[in-house]
């Protein structure tokens, strides 16, 4: 069911405060690093905010646009880094991760679900109409009463058969494990690309969970 | 008897017939083993230790030393291929970490830490696999398991001296087995010397889980590598000690 004559007009398109010029160049000079959550948790954003006072040493040279920090909804121009969190499970996914491959130099996979697929990946081993079936129509929690259906709209994103991991979509960096991964991890990788050494993340602060 | 070789190019003395594994720690140079147990019959199933021997692949836990090897444990080709062997593991099992009862004292996990994988290479596979609990005290979490086989060689019924777990089938249909009956037999230690054995989280004590808080747990107290080599060095000073008292009684 579409309605086409609806003009849709994006976050992005509505009024926003103008930047004090001399505050946007100054912003604009540092490295940008855009962010984003597919099928996670937000579990590595709030892992990123770990890295307390750490981030100090990191903001005079780095700023995030894209983020659900800074609730900007497009990647405003190109950025070196683009952190990743999160699994692809849906159409939109993908969609979004590819504007994220064509508009930063580096992609992380930041997280067990962006890795490997994660916790959301355990629906791998099920079939997605017994997935669907399990939600929405032997659901032990439906409202009674109501009509058992699977959502479907064009304006619903397409769920994937299978989660996948991001480098199965794009090409994928650099890759930092756990669930989270502590902040102390995520900001070694961050320092080492900021700074241009050779990512490396050793062994005792690398955690699958 | 004493036989020359080199590891990395580093000359080492060693008594024939040990195994390269064992050497390599006690001079230092770690190898990861998955299916290997100091002391028991090799099963060299995993492969997870192989090393070149003058330049030829074979796995460190199942050759013993002979005059004149030379070994290659950390040039780079060799340690690729054995990441890529850890790799394999993680991407044909579901090692979901986050969900693992093991996480925190599992071998396999700790392994990956020490060859530095962050990713797997290989596509995972999520396979549907069915778990066990016709056991009374046993959870077997067919996901996790690597077939190493320590559990089908060295846990055995004490009575009967009986296989309690055996792998069925072949190829990508082999499973994990477990005889409920004889399993039910087991006492509380063995089954918690049967899932200490398991070097993942596929043999799980059911009356047993969560008990350490992260931060806390075995190989984040001290890592795999530490352990193995600690271990090594302690008894290379012992048995140094009991050929001095051999040779002066």
């Amino acid at each position: 069911m579409s309605d086409n004559s609806v003009t849709e007009i994006f976050s992005h398109e509505l009024p926003a405060t103008q930047w004090d010029p001399a505050k946007k160049a100054i912003e604009e000079a540092k490295i940008q690093v855009a962010m984003i959550g597919f099928c996670g948790c937000w579990g590595c954003h709030l892992s990123f905010l770990d890295m307390d006072e750490a981030m100090l040493s990191l903001l005079d040279k780095v700023t995030i646009t894209r983020s659900s920090f800074t609730d900007l909804k497009r990647i405003p121009h190109h950025c070196t880094i683009g952190f990743i969190e999160g699994g692809i499970a849906n159409d939109e996914n993908i969609e979004v991760l590819e504007h994220y491959r064509e508009n930063c130099d580096i992609l992380i996979s930041v997280g067990a679900c962006a890795v490997w697929g994660g916790v959301p990946a355990m629906r791998n081993v099920v079939p997605l109409e017994e997935c669907f079936r399990e939600a929405y129509i032997d659901s032990p929690t439906a409202v009674p009463g109501a009509k058992k259906t699977i959502p479907y709209h064009e304006d619903i994103p397409k769920i994937t058969t299978k989660v996948m991991p991001c480098h199965e979509v794009v090409k994928m960096d650099y890759f930092i494990p756990g669930c989270p991964p502590d902040g102390e991890a995520i900001f070694k990788v961050l320092d080492d690309l900021v700074n241009g050494r050779e990512v490396d993340l050793p062994s005792d602060i690398n955690r699958y969970d | 008897m004493t036989v020359k070789i080199t590891i990395d190019g580093q000359s080492i003395n060693a008594q024939a017939g040990d195994a390269i594994v064992d050497v390599a720690a006690e001079n230092g140079v770690y190898i990861p083993t998955l299916c290997y147990v100091k002391g028991k019959p090799c099963l060299g199933t995993c492969r997870t230790c192989s090393v070149k021997v003058n330049g030829r692949v074979m796995s460190a836990c199942t050759i013993p030393v002979t005059e004149g090897m030379e070994i290659d444990v950390n040039g780079a080709e060799i340690t690729d291929m054995r990441k890529a062997l850890v790799e394999l593991l993680f991407a044909e099992g579901n090692h979901n970490c986050p969900s693992c009862e093991k996480s925190g004292r599992c071998e396999l996990q700790a392994t990956g830490y020490e060859v530095d994988m962050m990713v797997s290479r290989f596509p995972y596979r999520f396979t549907p696999r069915v778990v066990d609990h016709a056991s009374a005290t046993v959870w077997l979490e067919r996901d996790r398991c690597i077939f190493c086989q320590r559990c089908v060689e060295f846990i055995r019924d004490k009575e009967t001296n009986q296989k309690i777990f055996s792998i069925k089938g072949r190829g990508t249909h082999a499973r994990i087995e477990i005889n409920p009956t004889l399993a039910n037999k087991m006492s509380a230690e063995q089954v918690r010397e049967a899932s200490d054995l398991c070097p993942v989280g596929c043999i799980i004590d059911k009356t047993q889980g969560f008990n350490d808080p992260i931060g806390k747990r075995k190989f984040e107290i001290k890592s795999i590598r530490a352990r193995v080599l600690d271990t090594a060095a302690k008894n290379m000073t012992a048995n140094q000690a009991n050929s001095l008292n051999r040779e002066h009684p």
